[in-house]
């Protein structure tokens, strides 16, 4: 039988961080991840069936929203394109449609500032100049300009001495050049003697007695997901659930039986961070003579291939003194073919333009695709229903694609939040005539999300929040959920900065937790060394 | 660190088709990305559009894939196809269409419309068909990508996706127009983020 201090429950950013400052206090701590391991020079550039795209990736279908995130030790910080800006203060006194303050009050961006800079520095994370602004990006920032709005290049996680431009993040780095916890925390928190085991899903939690929990996992095969090749437990006197906002609540339903009653909030309240794509065909000539873009003679753009994901953002639109769900962020972005391309809609009469033959032609143009991906102020409308009999979802294919049980559908305020962004792109795309755009289709997978918050949240109010503000599950003291389903709002920026500082700033609690059962830990407040293979 | 290496994926015995399952899943690939014809003889492939398409780029290695999930189930899928293009009242007249490849493109892609659509409540398995077949163009999943980027008339060719460097790796050292291009938001702070 196993017995550790701290059960750590996926490896993403809030996995990742919590694991390493328990190790640090001298806890004795276990990371349980359901995906493989994979490093630098495991990762590749294809689109291949069995490739790291396809073996660190996943993408659940939901009625109504879909979730892409990972499946690797490491997580999120793996396939992520490492946009990393902060949250404009103004988010932490949203109210939503319940009319009530939704983030505790201990939380403002005055507060958490400090641990913003704390990621910062571990990542490190740094404001970039125009130089290292892909062409998508200058693009974007250019037409901008031209409608009379700022534009501003993201701050990221991205070594862009290191960078190559190759828009392969998605199947992870080959260059080492982004800044994901395999090079940071993950070390880190080995050095200090945590262990990791990857292929290791975790299925339910059960309460032993007063002080401890067992965490019952599933081994899973190394190529067919769908296969579970053993099963155990570990037990342990504090639980960190990390595996993300599309698994976190499920797992936890799941455990119901063993834990007892689960907050109301758990498995309610999904943000998909008020996400939605538009394509642009951006008209060459056009941008060519009004901006004065030329990437090369008688080429002003056509590089919706190059760069490193979204590097630019229009911001004009986040106002503190404008009411809540009129306020969003529109940046550019890239996605590879694939699940990139498929939802792309041409708009035709009578629908369904994401197949058929106006679909090829407007293949026939992606190198002069536009990926507008705006981000509002959602109502966190995402509820999962009852649990799967194990893992996240029910897994379809052998690997990356499931079916899980989330429901989401937009009220009046979200789609009307994402009309609202639509128009702004259209002013500043479709006015000036630079190009055409179409969202993409709705129809096929309804609305996605590559960042799932809030489904088991952080608040003052129980009635409306799963956990309290030191992330500790209310009625269930030394679990504690620290990841993205921790956030309560959507967040108009990229959420994992401020997934990785609230991990940060949970992490003195959650030591504490351990030193009122009985380990002796302390809260050091280190941070990790650069790790590079 | 203990990473693990590259597995092979599974194995396991390819699904058998008959040569009319062939078409009718052909018929369909061609209806999500149409292509030209690849012979005079070739009835299921439309032919409405003068350059490869999805049947061209290997949809149905795709389909047959293992790794896919839904290969066990395509030969029933395509005994489907053929039956309701022959339904009457269905996408097909009675007394025309034997099977789904004896649409013209329009019914076909009327039918594939109806079976991907919200309102069919089997549309789930019609969606992960469509989506094999696209992606059998637009990525060509069944094969490692440098290598399908040396075929022209492979869909990432069409697409003008760029060419990888000799070791199989993408690069692009020069990316950037390398100047401001914008004002940043005038309450931007030292970090470069909105305060
Ligand atoms: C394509 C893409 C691009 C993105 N780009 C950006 C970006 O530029 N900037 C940004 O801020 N964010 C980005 N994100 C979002 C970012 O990746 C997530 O917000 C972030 O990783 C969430 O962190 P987390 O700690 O909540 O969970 P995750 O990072 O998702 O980690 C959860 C981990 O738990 C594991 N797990 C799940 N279930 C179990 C289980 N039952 N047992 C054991 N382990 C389990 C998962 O495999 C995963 O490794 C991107 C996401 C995607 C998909």
């Amino acid at each position: 039988m196993t017995t550790v201090d701290a059960v750590v429950i996926g490896s993403g950013f809030g996995g990742s961080i919590s694991a390493f400052h328990l190790a640090e206090a001298g806890a004795s701590v276990m990371v349980l991840e359901r995906g493989p391991e994979l490093g630098a020079q495991d990762f590749q550039h294809s689109f291949e069936f069995g490739s790291s795209s396809t073996r660190i990736f996943d993408f659940t279908a939901g009625d109504g929203m879909s979730v892409l995130a990972a499946n690797c030790v490491g997580g999120g910080s793996v396939v992520y394109f490492a946009a990393m800006p902060r949250v404009p203060g103004f988010i932490f006194d949203r109210r939503g449609s319940l009319n009530r303050r939704l983030w505790p009050e201990a939380i403002t961006r005055e507060s958490l500032d400090p641990w913003y800079d704390r990621v910062a520095r571990a990542l490190p994370v740094r404001r970039h100049d125009w130089d290292e602004v892909s062409y998508a990006g200058g693009l974007w920032a250019a037409m901008c300009d031209h409608a009379g709005h700022t534009a501003n290049p993201l701050p990221s996680a991205v070594d862009t001495d290191l960078c190559t431009n190759c828009n392969w993040m998605m199947a992870g780095c080959t260059q080492d050049a982004k800044r994901s916890m395999l090079l940071n925390y993950l070390p880190g928190a080995r050095k200090a003697g945590a262990t990791v085991r990857p292929l290791h899903e975790v299925q339910r939690i059960e309460r032993l007695d007063d002080d401890r929990y067992r965490v019952h996992y599933e081994e899973i095969h190394p190529v067919d997901y769908r296969e579970s090749v053993g099963s155990g437990h570990v037990d342990c006197r504090v639980v960190v659930v990390a595996a993300g906002a599309g698994a976190t609540p499920v797992l936890l339903q799941r455990s119901a039986d063993g834990l007892g009653e689960l907050p109301h909030a758990v498995g309610r309240y999904f943000s998909g961070n008020g996400e939605r794509i538009n394509v642009a065909v951006i008209d060459d000539d056009a941008v060519g003579s009004t901006l004065g873009l030329r990437r090369r003679p008688g080429l002003a753009y056509g590089a919706n291939q190059i760069g490193r994901g979204p590097v630019v953002s229009a911001w004009d639109n986040l106002d503190p003194a404008a009411a809540e769900f009129e306020r969003f962020a529109v940046e550019q972005l890239y996605f590879p073919p694939g699940l990139g391309t498929v939802l792309a809609d041409t708009g035709e009469a009578g629908g369904q333009g994401w197949f058929g033959l106006g679909k090829k032609e407007m293949l026939s143009e992606w190198a002069s695709w536009l990926l507008l991906f705006e981000l509002i102020e959602d109502d966190n409308e995402g509820v999962f229903g009852a649990p799967p009999e194990r893992g996240n979802a029910e897994r379809l294919s052998q690997q990356l694609l499931g079916r899980g049980t989330l429901t989401y559908r937009p009220r009046a305020s979200t789609r009307e939040a994402w009309a609202r962004a639509d128009a702004f792109v259209r002013e500043v795309i479709t006015e000036p005539g630079f190009g055409t755009v179409t969202p993409w289709t709705n129809d096929l997978v309804g609305a996605y999300t590559v960042h799932p918050l809030a489904s088991c949240r952080i608040g003052d109010d129980p009635a409306i929040s799963a956990l309290d503000d030191t992330h500790e599950l209310r009625g269930h003291p030394g679990i504690f959920v620290v990841d993205g389903s921790a956030v309560p709002t959507a967040l108009t920026v990229n959420p994992s900065n401020t997934i990785a500082a609230l991990a940060e700033r949970a992490a003195p609690h959650i030591v504490e937790r351990l030193r009122s059962r009985g380990v002796d830990a302390r809260y050091r407040g280190t941070l990790p060394t650069e790790e590079r293979a | 660190m203990g990473r693990s290496s590259v597995p092979d994926m599974a194995t396991e015995d390819l699904p058998t088709l008959t040569v009319q399952q062939t078409r009718a899943l052909e018929a369909f690939a061609d209806t999500i990305i149409p292509g030209c014809k690849r012979g005079a003889d070739d009835d299921a492939v439309a032919g409405v559009s003068a350059t490869p398409g999805a049947v061209h780029a290997g949809a149905l290695d795709v389909l047959r894939h293992p790794a896919t999930g839904i290969s066990d189930g395509i030969a029933e899928m395509a005994d489907t196809l053929d039956t309701l293009a022959r339904a009457p009242g269905g996408a097909g007249e009675a007394d025309q269409a034997r099977s789904f490849a004896d649409l013209p493109y329009e019914r076909r892609r009327a039918l594939v419309a109806e079976l991907t659509s919200r309102a069919n409540p089997e549309r789930d398995f019609w969606f992960l068909l469509a989506l094999f077949a696209y992606m059998a163009y637009d990525s060509s999943p069944h094969r490692p990508t440098a290598e399908v980027m040396r075929d022209a008339g492979t869909g990432l060719r069409a697409m003008g996706f760029g060419r990888p460097d000799d070791d199989g790796l993408w690069r692009f050292p020069v990316a950037s127009y390398a100047r401001e291009l914008a004002a940043v938001h005038p309450q931007t702070d030292e970090n470069g983020n909105l305060p």
